[in-house]
Parts: structure tokens; C-alpha cells; sequence
């Protein structure tokens, strides 16, 4: 039995790169695109998107269909086939380019049935559609190779190392169990242990929990796919917006900037080698005014229990302050980074700078770098880290270690309700195949392969 | 010196499983046919053990008949036991098994090829194949005759360029003693068809005289027998047991001290034998921590003493293989009336056929069974069956059948050998389909009847009693639904004593079958006007209630499969001249021409992005010829 190569289901992914633009595009196409949407969608004055226009852009929120929670405000729209860039059903969600907006909605349209596309899919798939000229064949064959490439670059530097032994551990366990199943059905009349549910139960209940442990460690690295919540903290006028802008103009990756109209935060992303930071920011404290003094100091810590790292900023120049002093308190035992600010301005002989300080002139352009190799410094330090090693972080992989997980929860149910052991093998058997998915290794001959080696069967 | 021996449209090579299935279907779709066998004693003969059916056999057997083949008849007429196995599993996994009066079956299946309209049966051997302009146009046989025709079936099974082994003795040899067809080959590797080398094994048949059963676990057949034909209603016989016993450490040793003797340890057994039929010694060789292996005692028939020992084929020398087998109770005094044996034979590539199982090399040249590679008589049947229907058709100039993996085992087995290739003989198992909970046996008829009836195989009349049955079907479980049981005390009492749990509102009859342990026939006492129906169509009934959920599932799997077998690729591609493909792909794909964008996903070594490429590629090829088209024009 081998994973189908699916050309005609639903596919959907983001259609802008993570983090790479102010609006995040989650594109969905295929037969399900309109419904799926529909779906995940309302609208304040009750439009739908099934009833909606082709092409028209409407407004609404992205909702949680289990939970009802809200995710994101969102432009919604359909492009009916053929007048779509796939030539199919296309239905495109705009939401706030953030990856944690984006990722989520992305997860929910997943979870309602489509299919996370592959490398240049839509693209693929709006040429086999005709949208493409002719002359463009051989761009979409080189941009489906180089992402598959990529991909699979990817793929095999994630895959070595710990992670790859805990999917090999996985897989292997699957094989014995299916073997098992299958050579009981194959082989009936063969002196060869049935396999109860009770050892498949708990094999499975094995199985679940390591893929469990796989993704909490994923989750707890979730900080590497949607950023390191940072807070920049200090007095008035000691040069936060400044420190902020010039890290924002040296990172051409900005992200968003957009004032949400929900939040009473503004997000702002950058980058430093590879690793997004997630800058926070309550609403106002970019303008000049004492944390502690403005929300006290309770809501000061619920703030910081939100961050992963603070940078605290004060102007050398001055004397420290008492908000500063009750701020540094406040900072004890937490991941700070301290700045001292406005070097320039004070004489060289004057000037003594003890650690864990790093002096910086903003005007004169130094400190900053110190700052990045800080911060990285900072996380590679953290806890985060200590698992690194089968961290998962490709969104692809999740979903499909996901699919695993659902498929062997279904063969417990199906087991729990008695049904015979072909139909937990079919349970069973797509968690291998999900698996597959990770590990690009085709089902073939395995099984069968497995049943030679472990059983001795045949007349 | 050769002679004009006549014109046939077909001409069908060897009179085995396949061969049988291959020229009755072709007489009886109206060609006129001529069917060579090597020895007229021999048609239909089964040289190993004398079982028809078993896991995933079973339901190719009910398949063939489906479409119209003669096999589960001929089995149906001539068993002496049978059995449905995995019946503590679910239906999708019940399989037939049946004991056979091994001359029986053989004489049954001579005489309705001896009575069918537009069939000749002769004893020739074929030595030669004509082709004029890469077609097949006639076959030469060993008696001087050449005979003219427009397609031709190979099933020559394990005779081509057959070599019996037992131990140290070897020679030229067909399979139970016949003499074997040693030309043949020559003239398809004339014609570019590639051959190999397989291997296969059979078992000593001993005398029953010299068995003690009272030292082995009777085995009976089921009290109540369900046919393999779906035209045969009932059975009624006096069913023969088998028996079991077990080998012995003294058993592995006598194999241990003598492994040498063995040549497949030797290494003179070049041939690949099969995994799943594995001789004794190999068991012994893997698996020295088992302290047993199962023997079973199979009779040949009924008036005969010879029994087959199933679990003990073995390619040692004669005085080993006695004295093994003396090792085993109830064997301690057995005398041999035939020795095990391997026997190794030529057998094709089956990479080199199309779904249609014609040669990609000659035009109108089809095989069928052993000679692909595949073992067994109902794999080899199911393909015979095919290819007679499809050489028919090319005949006619009509579309071949092709049946896909999701519509039955046969088009499973079909399409492995020919989309993967094949390293050792290939046995059908249900682990191979990948939709098995809707390849049941119970429902062949429903899948395949009416291709047979298309192509003229099942006649009007079963058509319509046919019909007739899916309708009661499709009506029952329609009443079913909408039958109430209310929950009165009465009816909570009676679910109980079903084992199952009390309702607390009405449901329908069909949610009460849903629940495992409630079945279809004990419900009719909440069902006062239930109609009378045949036990088949409330096993459909039962079944599609039941698993309905599952079913589903499966059906939405074969929606998406389906689409990407309708995705066909035009034939005459060349494939290296595809920019993007890689190397490894290319030749794959080259090698095997797959029919279909579902066909070249399943080929090993092409990849998802392959795949892309090559769709990218058609969609290519496509819009440039119409432009080519509007230009000419």
C-alpha cells in the first residue's frame, strides 16, 4: 500500500513567506476551497462566503468551528474557477501577516479537511490548468525541483540526529504491529500468536505517547517559528523608539506594523540570523512613560511573564531614577538584556560601564551588534535549546506527525468498539503512511518483508 | 519439415489453470480457439498441494467467477472438504478454502473444455511463435503443424525449460513427472522477449496405508459449506478431514547433519524461490529457535491413497527426505509413492506486459499465469480469465478490461506485477490491496458481474437474477432504516439478552446492526414483516450496515485513487527527452510505460515531484499538438 499522490483534493498553505510581508495570504484551492472557508467564517452583518461574489473582499473574523473562540480579523475572498490563479476554487484569506495568526488559521483550515500543499503546487496546478503559457513549462518544472530540493535539504537536516532515530523508533514499531496484524489474517492456520488488542492497545498507547512527547518538544520550539517575545523597557526619552527603529531598519524582513484595531499591543518582528524576535510593546509605553507608574506594578509582571526577554534601556548620562530602580527590581531573575544608552553624550573619562551593562550610542551606531549577539546569546542559552536536537519545526512535518497521531487514535476507538482487526490494520496503516510522509520513505514491501523475516509461515 | 495445421483466432499455450480459464473464455466470448497442452492428462492438473482458495486465493477464485470463469464451478463440483477461514475476523478477511479430488477436478475441467463450442483441445507441444511485423501470426508445435492465428495466450506454467531437483539427482523434467517443453523459450528470447529463472517446491506425497492418524489432531472441514460459485446454491457432501501433526528437534536434526546434501545451500539451485513456500530445511535453516513446524496431511482425492504433506517440500536427497519424515509422529513407518522436488523453470518479466497482460513486445501475444512470474492456481486462473477476455477483444479492436486495485484482487495482482516487477514467485495476499475492506469475497459478484456480462462471459439470465439481488439489497437496508424499535422495557430486555445495551430512545434497526454485537437475523423480532430473503443478500445486508462507516472511509480513498487512474498518459512518450526527470525516473517510467498518472506514482523510484514534472510535461505535449492541429489547418 503506498501514500497517494493527490493531485485533485484541496490544497491550502501560506501564500506570502512567513514573516516576509505586512498582510499574511493563506491561500486555500480545490473542489472543498469555498466550503472549508465558508466554514471558519463570520461575518458581523451575516454574509457568507458561499453567497458571496466571486472576487469580492469581504470583512469578518476567523473563528475556532470547535471552540468559537475568535483568531483574527481577516479580509475573506472566493475566486471561483476557472478566473482564479489555480484555475479552481481559490479561496484567499488576508489576515495579519503575524506567523502566529498565520500558522493558526492555517491549522484550522488543515484541520477541516485540506491538504498543506507541496512545493509549488499552485503554481503546478495552475499550469495544468492552462492559466500558464506554454513558454513558462520549464520555469514551473525548475521552481516544483528547486523547492523540492529545498525541501528535502530541509527535510534531511532536520531529520539527522535524535529526531530521525525517535521517527525511525516510530516506524519500526508500526511495521511489528501491522506485521503482526497481517500475518494473523494472512495466515490463519499458521502456529503464530494472535495479537490481541490488548498488546496492540498498549503498543499504541506507547506510540502516542512518544509522538506526544515529539510534538510538546515542537510546541515548547514553537518559540524558533513565531518569535521571541521581547520587551523593550526604560524611562522616558532613554532611547527605545530609536533602538527599536534602527533594528527595524537594519531588518529588511519587517514584518507588520499595523495598529490592531483588538489589541491594545503592537507587534513588530525582526530577524537576526534566522531567528525571529517578536517585539511587544503595550500601547503607549513607545511613547514616554513609566511602566511601573502607568499600570502597576501587578500588571507591570503579568506583562513580563509574557515575554521570553526584556532589554532594559536607560540613559547613561542621567542618574538612575527611582521608576528605574523598582523597574531593575522588577527585572531581577528574569532574561535581561541592559543597555546603557547615550555614550556619546557623556566624556570618555566619565565614563564607566560595568557588565552586565552594554554601552551603546545610537547616534554614533555602536552597541548595536553587541545587542543581536546578546539576544542570540540569550536564546541559545535559554531552555528552549536544551531539546533542540529532535525539534521539529518544519510545519509540513507537524501536521503529518499530527495525521499520525489522529489515525492511531481512530484504531484505539475502532479496537474500543470491537470492530475486527482489518479495520484497526486500516487505522494503523495510515499513521504509517503519514509517517511516510516525514521521512519520505515509500510503503512498499515492508510488511511483507517483516512478515518473512519475524514469522515462519507457508506450505 | 512443418505443415499447414489450420486457422484459429487463438491459439492458447499450455492447459493449466490459466491456459483453461484463457481458451474457455475466448470460445465462449465466440472466437474460434485452439487450446495445446503437453499431455491431455494433464489439463487443469494441480502439481502441488490439492487445496483451491485460502487468504486473498479465495477471493480471486470468487472474482473469476464473478466475470464469468469456470474455477469456482469446477471447485464447487469436485471439493471433499472446505472450509472458511478467518471467520473470528471480520468479512472483509473471510476466505475460501476447499479440499479437492485432485482427478476429479482435472477431469470436470476436461470435459467442459472438451464440450465448449468453438474449443479444440490438443496434446502438442508448441516449440515456435510466428511473428510477421512485431505480430504474432502462428505457433509451431512439436508434431511438424503450424498453425495461423491473430493472438496467442502463453501459459506454459512451470514447464519451460523445467529442472527437476532432488538433492543430488537433476534433470530435464516437467512438474509431476511430465516431460518438459524445452524449445519454447528460444523462440520468445528470438522474438525479444526476456526471460528468467524461478523456483518452486513440492512436498512428498506418501501412501495413507502407512500413516498412523491416531497419532495426529483430526482436522474437519465446516458443518455448513458456502460455495465459491455464486450460481452454485448449495453444497452437500461427505467431507474428508486432514490432519496435524509437528516436526521434532530429532526432525531439525536429521536436516542440520545433512544441510550440505541440500542444494540450495549449495548453491546449485540458481532459480528464486518463493518466501511464503519456504522448503523445510529453509524453516529449520531461519528459524532454528522454533521447536516445531506444523504438517498438515491433505488427501489427493478420493480414490486414491496418495496424501500431501503440507509444510514439508524440501529439495534434499531422497534417503534424507525419508528419513525426516520418519522423524514425525504418525510418520514413523510412511512409505513415499512420489519424492518432494524443486523444480526451476523460465518465466518472463512481467514488467514487459501491458494491464492488458499483451506483450509490449509482439502485438497480440498474451501470457498468463506461472510464466509471469506469479505462483499458484488461482492467481494463475485469474490472469488466464483475463487475458482470454482480452484477447478477444483485441481481436475485435475493442478497449481491453482492466480492473483497477480498487474493484478486485485480480486487478491488484495484475497491476503489482506489472507496475512493480517481481524478485521471486508472487502469491496474493489481502495485505496486498490496499482496499481490502471493499474487496470482500462476499461481494465479488457485486464488484465484477458486470464486466462479465459486458464482454459476454455471464449470460442475460444471471444478469438479471443478478439485478434482481443488488435491488433486494439496496431495498433491504432502505426498510432496515426506517423500521423503529421503540425502547420499551420489552425490547431493552431482549437487546440485553443480544449482550448489548439498552436504548433510551427509538432507534432504527439499521443504527441497532451497527452495534457489533448485534446481528441481522436476530433482529427480526423487533421486525414483524420482514421479507423472505436468500442468505447472501442478508450477509450484503448485514455487512454494509455494519461496517458502514468504514466503508465509507475507504470509498472516499478510492475517489481520490480513481481520479488519478483516469489521468491516462498518452502511449509513445519518450521519457529521457523529459527535462526535469530524474535519470532513475526516466528509465523506470521508460521501462514500463504506465498507463496512467496513478499507474507511474506506484512505480518504485519515482517520486511526487516525478510526478509533477511529468504532468507538467504532458500538459505541455497536449497544448503544443493542438496548436500543431490549428496550424495545419
Amino acid at each position: 500500500m503506498e501514500v497517494l499522490l493527490q493531485n485533485e483534493d484541496t490544497i491550502a498553505a501560506v501564500a506570502t513567506g512567513m514573516g516576509g510581508a505586512g498582510i499574511g495570504i493563506i491561500r486555500i484551492s480545490g473542489d472543498q476551497a469555498v466550503e472549508l472557508g465558508n466554514n471558519l467564517f463570520v461575518n458581523p452583518k451575516g454574509k457568507t462566503l458561499k453567497t458571496a461574489k466571486s472576487h469580492e473582499l469581504i470583512y469578518g473574523k476567523i473563528i475556532d468551528p470547535e471552540t468559537h473562540k475568535d483568531i483574527d480579523e481577516v479580509l475573506i475572498s472566493k475566486m471561483k474557477a476557472p478566473h482564479s490563479y489555480t484555475a479552481e476554487d481559490v479561496v484567499e484569506i488576508n489576515c495579519h501577516g503575524g506567523i502566529v495568526p498565520m500558522r493558526k488559521i492555517l491549522k484550522l483550515v488543515i484541520q477541516a479537511g485540506a491538504r498543506l500543499a507541496e512545493p509549488g503546487e499552485f503554481t503546478k496546478r495552475a499550469f495544468l490548468n492552462g492559466r500558464m503559457d506554454l513558454t513558462q513549462a520549464e520555469a514551473v518544472i525548475d521552481i516544483i525541483n528547486a523547492k523540492t530540493e529545498k525541501s528535502l535539504e530541509y527535510s534531511v537536516a532536520q531529520l539527522e540526529g535524535r529526531l530521525s532515530q525517535k521517527l525511525e523508533e516510530l516506524d519500526g514499531t508500526l511495521i511489528e504491529i501491522l506485521s503482526h496484524m497481517e500475518v494473523n489474517i494472512d495466515y490463519p492456520e499458521y502456529d503464530i500468536e494472535e495479537i490481541s488488542y490488548n498488546f496492540v492497545n498498549t503498543q499504541i498507547l506507547g506510540l502516542l505517547k512518544k509522538i506526544n512527547e515529539i510534538l510538546a518538544v515542537a510546541e515548547t520550539g514553537k518559540i524558533y517559528r513565531e518569535g521571541i517575545t521581547t520587551a523593550i523597557l526604560g524611562e522616558p526619552n532613554v532611547g527605545k523608539s530609536s533602538l527599536l527603529n534602527t533594528l527595524l531598519m537594519e531588518d529588511k524582513a519587517i514584518v507588520t506594523d499595523i495598529p490592531g484595531t483588538t489589541r491594545d499591543t503592537i507587534e513588530e518582528y525582526i530577524n537576526i540570523e534566522g531567528i525571529p524576535f517578536k517585539i511587544i510593546d503595550t500601547a503607549g509605553i513607545r511613547e514616554t512613560e513609566n511602566l511601573v507608574e502607568k499600570i502597576g506594578v501587578e500588571k507591570s509582571k503579568a506583562l513580563l511573564n509574557q515575554t521570553n526577554l526584556v532589554i532594559f534601556m536607560r540613559d547613561i548620562s542621567k542618574a538612575l531614577s527611582e521608576g528605574e530602580k523598582e523597574l531593575i527590581e522588577l527585572l531581577k531573575n528574569r532574561r535581561t538584556i541592559y543597555i546603557a544608552n547615550k555614550t556619546d553624550a557623556v566624556s570618555e573619562q566619565d565614563l564607566e560601564i560595568p557588565a552586565p551593562w552594554i554601552p551603546m550610542s545610537l547616534l554614533e551606531d555602536e552597541g548595536i551588534e553587541l545587542l543581536k549577539q546578546k539576544m542570540l546569546e540569550m536564546v541559545f542559552e535559554g531552555t528552549v535549546n536544551q531539546d533542540a536536537d529532535y525539534l521539529i519545526t518544519n510545519t509540513r512535518h507537524i501536521s503529518l506527525l499530527e495525521v499520525t497521531k489522529t489515525s492511531l487514535e481512530n484504531a484505539i476507538k475502532t479496537m474500543d468498539s470491537q470492530m475486527p482487526i482489518e479495520l484497526v490494520s486500516i487505522d494503523v496503516m495510515e499513521a504509517l503512511e503519514a509517517l511516510r510522509g516525514i521521512t519520505g520513505k515509500a510503503v512498499g514491501m515492508d510488511i511483507i518483508d517483516q512478515i518473512f523475516k519475524n514469522f515462519c509461515i507457508g506450505k | 519439415m512443418t505443415y499447414s495445421g489450420g486457422d484459429y483466432d487463438i491459439i492458447v499455450i499450455g492447459a493449466g489453470h490459466a491456459g483453461s480459464e484463457a481458451a474457455l473464455a475466448s470460445a465462449r466470448i465466440g472466437l474460434k480457439t485452439l487450446l495445446l497442452t503437453i499431455n491431455l492428462d494433464s489439463v487443469a492438473m494441480m502439481p502441488c498441494n490439492p487445496s483451491i482458495g485460502g487468504t486473498g486465493k479465495g477471493h480471486l477464485v470468487r472474482e473469476i467467477d464473478a466475470l464469468g470463469g469456470e474455477m469456482g464451478k469446477n471447485i464447487d463440483a469436485t471439493m471433499i472438504q472446505c472450509k472458511m477461514l478467518n471467520t473470528a475476523k471480520g468479512p472483509a478477511v473471510h476466505s475460501l478454502r476447499a479440499q479437492a479430488d485432485k482427478k476429479a477436478y482435472q477431469f470436470r475441467m476436461k470435459e467442459v473444455i472438451e464440450n465448449q463450442v468453438n474449443l479444440l483441445l490438443k496434446q502438442q507441444e508448441a516449440t515456435e511463435i510466428i511473428v510477421e511485423n512485431g505480430k504474432i501470426t502462428g505457433v509451431v508445435v512439436n508434431t511438424g503443424a503450424l498453425y495461423t492465428c491473430k493472438a496467442a495466450i502463453i501459459c506454459s506454467g512451470t514447464y519451460l525449460k523445467g529442472r527437476i531437483i532432488i538433492g543430488d539427482v537433476q534433470y530435464d523434467g516437467g512438474p509431476n513427472g511430465l516431460f518438459p517443453a524445452m524449445y519454447l523459450s528460444d523462440s520468445l528470447e528470438k522474438n525479444g522477449i526476456e526471460l528468467q529463472r524461478f523456483k518452486t517446491g513440492t512436498p512428498a506425497r506418501v501412501d495413507a496405508k502407512t500413516l498412523d492418524y491416531s497419532k495426529m489432531i483430526i482436522q474437519e472441514g465446516d458443518e455448513h459449506i458456502v460455495p465459491f460459485s455464486f450460481e452454485t446454491d448449495q453444497i452437500d457432501i461427505d467431507q474428508v478431514p486432514c490432519y496435524l501433526t509437528y516436526t521434532n528437534p530429532e526432525t531439525h536434526n536429521i536436516i542440520n547433519a545433512n544441510i550440505e546434501r541440500s542444494p540450495l545451500y549449495t548453491g546449485e539451485v540458481v532459480g528464486i524461490g518463493p518466501r511464503y513456500c519456504p522448503s523445510i530445511e529453509t524453516k529449520v535453516m531461519r528459524f532454528h529457535d522454533k521447536e516445531r513446524h506444523q504438517i498438515f496431511m491433505e488427501p489427493e482425492g478420493l480414490n486414491t491413497n496418495e496424501i500431501y504433506v503440507q509444510g514439508m517440500s524440501s529439495c534434499l536427497p531422497e534417503d534424507v527426505q525419508i528419513a525426516l519424515y520418519r522423524t514425525v509422529p504418525g510418520m514413523e513407518q510412511v512409505e513415499f509413492m512420489r519424492s518432494a522436488y524443486a523444480i526451476e523453470y523460465d518465466c518472463i518479466h512481467p514488467t514487459r506486459l501491458k494491464a492488458s497482460l499483451e506483450s509490449k513486445e509482439v502485438a497480440g501475444l498474451f501470457f498468463a499465469g506461472q510464466i509471469n512470474g506469479t505462483s499458484g492456481y488461482e492467481e494463475a486462473g485469474a490472469q488466464g480469465l483475463i487475458a482470454g477476455i482480452n484477447a478477444s477483444l483485441y481481436l475485435r479492436g475493442e478497449q481491453p478490461v482492466i480492473i483497477d486495485r480498487s474493484e478486485g484482487y485480480i486487478g491488484v495482482l495484475i497491476d503489482d506485477i506489472i507496475t512493480k516487477g517481481i524478485d521471486e514467485p508472487y502469491r496474493m495476499m489481502t495485505s496486498r490491496a490496499e482496499y481490502r475492506l471493499l474487496l470482500r469475497q462476499d461481494n465479488a459478484d457485486l464488484r465484477l458481474t458486470e464486466i462479465g456480462h459486458r464482454v459476454g462471459l455471464i449470460s442475460d439470465e444471471r444478469f438479471q437474477k443478478f439485478l434482481d439481488k443488488k435491488e433486494q439489497i439496496k431495498e433491504e437496508i432502505e426498510r432496515l432504516n426506517h423500521v423503529t424499535v421503540k425502547p420499551t422495557k420489552e425490547n431493552n430486555e431482549i437487546l440485553k439478552s443480544f449482550g448489548s445495551s439498552e436504548i433510551q430512545h427509538g432507534l432504527s434497526i439499521g443504527e441497532l446492526i451497527k452495534r457489533p454485537e448485534v446481528k441481522y437475523l436476530q433482529t427480526d423480532v423487533f421486525d414483524p414483516v420482514r421479507p423472505q430473503l436468500h442468505w447472501s443478500v442478508m450477509e450484503q445486508v448485514e455487512v454494509q450496515i455494519k461496517y458502514e462507516g468504514y466503508i465509507k472511509k475507504q470509498l472516499q480513498q478510492v475517489e481520490q485513487f480513481k481520479k488519478l487512474e483516469h489521468k491516462l498518459i498518452p502511449q509513445g512518450i519518450n521519457y529521457p527527452e523529459i527535462g526535469g526527470l530524474r535519470i532513475e525516473a526516466a528509465e523506470k517510467l521508460q521501462e514500463i510505460k504506465p498507463l496512467s498518472i496513478g499507474q507511474a506514482s506506484r512505480i518504485s523510484g519515482v517520486s511526487p515531484a516525478d510526478i509533477s514534472v511529468l504532468l507538467i510535461a504532458l500538459e505541455q505535449r497536449r497544448r503544443s499538438s493542438v496548436k500543431d492541429v490549428t496550424t495545419n489547418e
